[in-house]
Formats: structure tokens, sequence, C-alpha cells
């Protein structure tokens, strides 16, 4: 068994708000160092939800506005260093459509704390599980989503 | 006007990616249901992509993995198959201890005949793992591998969750939910073959990079050796002896250094650089920069129509050049000229200008002679390109900067040494012809102190955290050699742990303890110089006997820590390889594939992946040729089939998409009478940068396709209340 990790277990159950964060991540940095992080065993809380896909420039603004329109408390995008991009400059195509998406959500009155984009490399691991808890912590103060308060 | 239509685009766009959500919510929604069928009815009939996926017929298979406890002893697996059946689209769940064994996928292929499967999610470790066991299980059920979809639920989940069994639980359910939405919307992908040119690239000629490039010259294969260096034979070349034999690094190189020489197969390509590479496995475009060498060797001239001229290696341009500069093979312990070879035996004999130091006086011109006419003082850098099937990278390492370390005085006190100085100084082709000598005042040292891990295993942010494997060994050596060449003298090693793990290694260890070397267990705190004597006082903690000491010694070696060969980072960037924190290049597993990278027909040979001895290094090398040698002995490779394609009733022609691909692998053409965008696919890589952007929605990227990745995050969103 490892180290607990820097974060508390939540309580659970029925009534009991759990942010719902969903995490895109790029195949080869991302991906290869959140499972580098699972090698290492590095303990990070479980609420995001991973979708993989080749690159980050793959991600759409609209994958990003389609998951808080669904009532996504916490979004999270994730590639490799700018200049490491497995498709040359893919990170930085996406990166640059993600800053519009952060102005968007200002210009909504939409906290733009709840979406991130991160650059993890294959070798961060631990750098990974900072990355997650970190992101939680944040959307945990945020609170629940403003856009499912309007739905109800 | 535009501005009007690309509006509409977006909207139309947007309107789109949440017409084909409620497709995974119709279970529940079925309201959305009939807008979206008729989407996927009429999209495949207009548009090039065949067989589009219909969510309503899918029928999805899902099998939970226990990976041993690995998976099963961080979650409640009953719990997530219950919950797994509850799933829209799912037909069929089961689960094993391990699905990746051989009874495992015996269940994935009776399960897809059975239960007529569309579909199939593992859900075990990582698809960087397991996806292609799985797709071959796909395959073997007789479904098409692309129909398979991994859920992971080890790498990223289990084995990061180990105290949140409900958490981790919940992540499991939703990652198998998102999996099965994803997997109802495959479609059927064929890899496309592409042919391998016959040849490869071994880039570094250290000991790693000519065994590979002989191993690879051997098969048959020709084979492009490129050395940044003027000559061959690496690190190694400067070594004198190795361990545990004792035989003369010489002696072992030197034969091989011939062999790469006179191989038909081999294209030296020495005082070299790659500059640029494009394409994929099997059709790589390698661009070499050949820097000005100032010499033209004999097939050059031959070629510039000076028949039997060219250098020769006689030597008579050294023996007139008026320049001195300290000779970098000997870490400057002895002076070179600007025209020059690095020592007698290089491979190939060939003269090299130091143009940053040649003053052009051009007496080396008139040495060389009217017949063989090889020095050309104003030669300039030349390009060449080259196709290759496959390459490797044997980039091999440098030695840390010791003089970071301050307290050890290196390049501050002159009788403070490196290893490879004293490789150099105890070799017979050394500069003091192999006899040991203060650097102060030439003398004969009669107490030597080695200090070991300089620079590795250091925490401290001044050195390097690794270990750098094969110091324990060389200082082992080198204490050998110290008591056999001088008599009466001490060897002082002082150590953290000594790590003699290999073949004979730990007898070797036991052999030197024998012939009366000293060990000291403690890291060596600070070095102080006597200034009158120029000795040295090596201040350590010993403990063992948990007492500090204050040793005297004449001379002190640092066995210094090893780091990645400086053009390394830029080397490893043009391939498309990762590296890890250290800067050592990152393999595709560390066990499964040691030899390969993430890009595919690019192979690791060396101490360029992380700190090897000698025989490790010549066995990685080994693999790496092997590993290299077959796609071009294939003949094709199948490249993954994820190429973007064009949705030409979408398209608007606006041409974005064109000037955004890195790979120049979309144009705009004429299709009747309309402007679209089309897809060169042996040019595309599949990353989706223009998938990503196209504001008509118009480029459906295969296996990543906005559908699929829509129902992925509604899945997880929508479906989790359900």
């Amino acid at each position: 068994m490892s180290a607990p990790g820097n974060f508390p277990i939540p309580k659970r159950g029925p009534g009991i708000w759990q942010p719902k964060i969903i995490g895109i991540l790029c195949n080869w940095c991302s991906y290869a160092g959140a499972d580098l992080a699972g090698g290492g065993r590095i303990q990070y809380p479980p609420d995001v939800r991973v979708v993989r896909v080749m690159c980050t420039g793959r991600i759409d603004s609209l994958f990003v506005l389609k998951a808080f329109a669904d009532g996504a408390d916490g979004v999270l995008v994730s590639g490799c260093h700018f200049g490491d991009c497995h498709y040359l400059e893919g990170n930085y195509k996406g990166a640059k459509r993600m800053f519009m998406v952060k102005r968007l959500m200002k210009s909504i009155g939409l906290d733009d704390r709840r979406f991130r984009m991160t650059f993890v490399s294959a070798s961060e691991g631990a750098k990974w599980g900072a990355v997650i808890t970190d992101v939680v912590k944040t959307i945990n103060e945020l609170g629940p989503s403003p856009i499912n308060e309007l739905k109800k | 006007m535009a501005e009007k239509k690309s509006t509409t685009k977006k909207t139309e766009s947007k309107k789109d990616t949440k017409k084909v959500a409620p497709v995974k919510q119709e279970v529940k929604k079925q309201a959305a249901a009939p807008a979206a069928k008729p989407k996927a009815e009429e999209a495949p009939a207009k548009s090039p992509i065949d067989n589009l996926a219909k969510a309503e017929d899918a029928r999805i298979g899902v099998f939970i993995c226990h990976c041993g406890t690995n998976i099963a002893g961080s979650m409640d697996i009953e719990a997530v198959q219950e919950a797994a059946k509850t799933f829209p689209h799912v037909a069929y769940v089961d689960n094993y201890k391990y699905m990746c064994s051989m009874p495992g996928q015996t269940v994935i292929h009776k399960a897809i005949k059975d239960h007529k499967l569309t579909g199939v999610v593992v859900a075990a470790c990582t698809p960087r793992l397991h996806e292609p066991t799985f797709r071959t299980a796909t395959k073997d059920g007789g479904l098409n591998p692309f129909r398979f979809e991994m859920a992971n639920i080890r790498d990223q989940n289990s084995w990061v969750h180990m105290h949140d069994r409900e958490g981790s639980t919940d992540k499991a359910k939703d990652a198998i939910r998102i999996a099965v939405a994803k997997a109802a919307l495959l479609q059927d992908l064929h890899p496309k073959a592409v042919p391998v040119e016959k040849a490869a690239m071994v880039v570094g000629a250290g000991v790693a990079g000519m065994q590979a490039a002989l191993d690879l010259a051997a098969a048959g294969i020709k084979t492009y050796l490129i050395e940044k260096d003027m000559s061959i034979g690496g690190r190694m070349s400067q070594l004198d002896k190795t361990f545990p034999t004792l035989d003369c690094s010489q002696c072992i190189l030197t034969p091989k250094m011939v062999d790469v020489g006179r191989s038909p197969n081999i294209e030296l390509m020495t005082w070299s650089e790659v500059h640029e590479v494009e394409g994929y496995i099997g059709n790589f475009d390698v661009t070499i920069r050949k820097k000005a060498r100032g010499v033209m060797t004999p097939k050059e001239a031959e070629a510039k129509g000076i028949v039997g001229g060219g250098c020769n290696g006689c030597g008579d341009c050294e023996g007139v050049c008026p320049v001195i500069k300290p000779n970098e093979f000997e870490i400057g312990m002895k002076p070179r000229k600007a025209i020059y070879v690095n020592h007698p035996q290089v491979v190939p004999l060939i003269y090299t200008i130091d143009f940053t130091s040649c003053v052009k006086c051009g007496l080396c011109v008139t040495a060389c002679g009217p017949e063989k006419r090889a020095i050309d003082l104003e030669m300039k850098d030349e390009f060449v390109k080259v196709k290759v099937g496959t390459a490797i990278l044997a980039t091999g390492y440098d030695i840390f900067p010791i003089e970071n370390k301050q307290e050890w005085g290196y390049k501050r006190y002159e009788n403070v040494i490196s290893s490879l100085e004293f490789e150099r100084l105890i070799c017979a082709s050394g500069p003091t012809g192999g006899h040991l000598v203060r650097p102060s005042d030439g003398e004969t040292p009669k107490r030597v102190g080695f200090v070991l891990c300089a620079g590795s295993r250091d925490n401290t942010g001044t050195g390097k955290p690794y270990c750098s494997r094969f110091c324990c060994m060389y200082s082992l050596k080198h204490a050998h050699q110290i008591i056999e060449k001088i008599p009466g003298c001490v060897p002082y090693i002082f150590y953290m742990d000594i790590r003699s793990f290999g073949k004979m290694y730990e007898e070797f260890y036991y052999r030197i303890q024998d012939e009366g070397a000293k060990f000291i267990r403690g890291r060596v705190a600070n070095i102080i110089e006597d200034k009158a004597t120029k000795n040295l006082h090596v201040m350590a903690d010993d403990t063992l006997l948990d007492r500090p000491i204050d040793m005297e010694v004449d001379m002190v070696v640092l066995a210094a820590a090893i780091q990645p060969a400086a053009d390394t980072n830029r080397t490893r960037k043009l391939f498309g390889v990762s590296c890890s924190s250290d800067g050592w290049l990152l393999e595709a597993h560390p066990k499964l594939n040691p030899c390969g990278t993430t890009t595919a027909g690019v192979f690791l040979a060396g101490v360029c992946q992380g700190p090897k001895d000698i025989p490790d290094t010549v066995a990685s090398a080994e693999g790496a040729a092997s590993a290299a040698s077959i796609p071009i002995h294939m003949g094709e490779v199948e490249l993954e089939p994820y190429f973007a394609s064009c949705i030409p009733e979408k398209c608007a022609g606006c041409g974005m998409c064109v000037n955004l691909c890195p790979y120049s692998a979309l144009s705009l053409v004429e299709k009747d009478g309309r402007t679209v965008m089309q897809v060169t696919e042996a040019k595309c890589k599949g990353c989706g940068t223009c998938g990503g952007f196209c504001p008509g929605g118009a480029i459906w990227m295969n296996h990543f396709t906005t559908p699929q990745i829509v129902a992925q995050i509604d899945a997880f969103l929508l479906g989790g209340e359900q």
C-alpha cells in the first residue's frame, strides 16, 4: 500500500454533492503520464473521468463547452509540453483554442477556474497526481456548476 | 457575406454535436432519437465515409479484468459488473482474473459469437499496454479489431485510489460507461499497408551504434551510420580496460571499427548531423548535414575529378599547421593542431580542420601537395537527403560537469581529476603513455582517493538523482590498475554502496578487496588542498566505524555521473521521441518494448536510453537492430488508420485546416463544381488538429470522431444520473 496522498477522502452518499470533472488527455504525454502515476502508485482523488484523444489539437472548443452545457463542474485538458508534441505543434493549436474558451467563459459569467489546460509529460507521474489533486480541490471550493442550478 | 456563412456553419455544427449526443441517451430520452436517426442514415449516402456506426444497433460486450488483485483489491468488481449491465447497448458482461491471458481472451471470442456482439469493451489496465492484445482478441472473435475500446481501471484507477474503495468503484463504472458509449459508435477500420524502404539509419557511432549498424548490415540492410564526431568509436574508444575481464577496450573496439569502415552495406557519415526528419515508419526522409570538414576523402576527391587524390591520412598537414589547441579527445591533456585526427587509430583515417581555430594560412594545402589535393579551406556544409525505413538512436552520454559540485574542487585543485581523465592517463595510447602522474608536478602518486557517486544518487538538486550504474565497477577496475602498475600505491575508495550487480562483477569486487584496495563507506563531504604540497585532504564520515575521516591523498579521482549527450534533445525532437525528466530517451515500455519508442520505426540503443555498461549497451544495440530490421524484412507495415477525411457536403472549402496541418497532408480540390478539402492519407498522422478546428464539422477523424467523443462526454455527464 502506498502513501495516502495529500487530500482527504470525502464523505459520499445520497444528497451529497460530488464534483463531476472531465479530463480530455492526449495519448502521448498526459495519458502516459497518468499511467506512470499509476505505476508509481501516486494517490490522487478519483473525481476526474478521462477521455483519451490522440492530441490536444483534436479538442474542439465545442467539446469543452458541451461538457459545461451537460453540467460538468470542471473540465481539464492536458497535453504535452510546448515543443514536445508528438505531432510537432498540435498542442500549440489546441492551447490557442483553449484560451479562447477561457475568455468566452469569463464573458458569459462562468468562473474560468472551472476549466484548466495543463502540460504533463509522459515522465511526470508525480506532477499528474499534483495536478489532479489541485483541480479537484479548486472545483470543490467553487462548488456545483451554476449551469446545473439554472437547469433546475 | 462570408462572415454570415461561417456563423451559420457554426450554429449548424453546434446543433450537430447536440443532435448526435442523444443517440446515446435514446433509451431514456426517446424524443431525441428520431432527430438523430435520419442524420446517421443520410450521411453515408453522400459522404465518402461508409458504414457509419448506428448506436441503436450496437451490442456491446463488457469484460472486466481483476488483474489478480491489482484491480479487484481496490474496487468492488461485483458492483461494477452489476452497474455495467444497466448501461445502454450493453448486451453481455463478464469478468475474469486475467483478461489478457489465453482463457481470458477465449471468454471474449466466445462472447462475441454467442451474443452477436458488435463491439468489445475491456476494463483492465491501459490501452498503452494491452490495446494491441485485445484488438487481436477482438479480431480472432470475428470482429474488426477497431471495434474494441478499453476502459482504464488499473493504471488510472485502482492503483491511484487504493485507499478509496467507493471512489474507485464509482470511477470504474463511469470509465466503462464512457468506453461503452464510444464502442457503440465504433466503425470498421482497415489499417493501410505501406511499403518499407529497405534501408536503415543509425544515429551515433559509439559501440552501440556500431554494433547496431553491423547487425543491420549483416542482415543485408543498407545502413547509414551518422556520427557527429570526426571518427567512430565513441566513449569506449577513450577507455583503457574494461571490467570485469580486464581486456583492453581497444582490442574489442578497433576490429569493430574496421569492420564498420569496410562493410559494403554501411554508409559511414562522420562529422555529420541529422538536420531534418520527415515521414513515418517505412518512409523516413532524413536530411543529413555534412559539416564542412575541410578535407576530402578519396571518394569525394574522385567525384571532383582528382583521381588518386583525397586524404590518405599521412599527417603531413598536421606537421606544418601552426595552430595549437587542446585535444578534446584527451580532455585537453594533449595538444592538437587545427588540422588533426583524434588519435592514430581513428576510423575513417581522414583529417579534419577545426574551422573555429584555423587561420587559413594555407601551409597544409601546400604540404598536402598537388597529387592528393585533399584540403579545401573553402569547403561549405553540405546537405544530403536519404530515405530509410527505420532509424536507431544511439546518441550516448556526456560526463556530468562535476565542477558544479564545488565542494570537491574539480577544476580548482590540479590533482582532482575525473574518471575519464584517469582513463586517458592510465591508457597506453594516452598523453602520458600509460603512466599515471599528478597533474600538478608529474610525480607518481602513492595514495589515490576515489570518490564514488560523484554527482550520481544526489538529491540535493546540484547532481543527478539516478545511479550512473557503471562507476562502481570502473572505479574497482581503476583500483586494480593502480595496484598493478604502481607498486606500493594504495587506492582508497569512498563509496555509498558498491553496486556490483552483473555477471562476474561481485567476484571482481572481492578480488579487488583481496588485492589491497581500501574501502571507506561514506560520502565525501569536501576536499581541501594543501597549498604547499598540493596534496588533498578528503573529508568524509566513515559510517561503518561512525567517525569522521580526514584522509591525506596525493590525487583524487571523481567517478563522475553521466548525463545525456549534449545534442540529444535536438535529435530526439527531430524523431519525435520523448524523454524522461532526466533527459534520457523514453522507451515505449520498459519491459514489453525496451528498444522501441512511441514513434513507430524509431528505436533506441545504448546509453541514450539510460546508464548502461558495455555488455548491456551491446545487448540493447543488438535488440534495437533486430527490432529495426523486422519492418524492413516484412517489406510493408500497417499504419493505424486514424486518418482524417472530409465530409464534402459539410465542407465550405475555407481552407483553414490546410494551414493547420503540420504534415501538409491536406489540400483544396475541385469536386462536383465545389472547392473541398482532400486528405493525402499517406501523409496524415491522425493528430486531429484539423478536426478540432473545422468550423463546419466537416472533418471526420477515424476512431476519434466528433460523435464518438461527444458521446463519451455525454455518457459521463448525462448518463451519470440514470
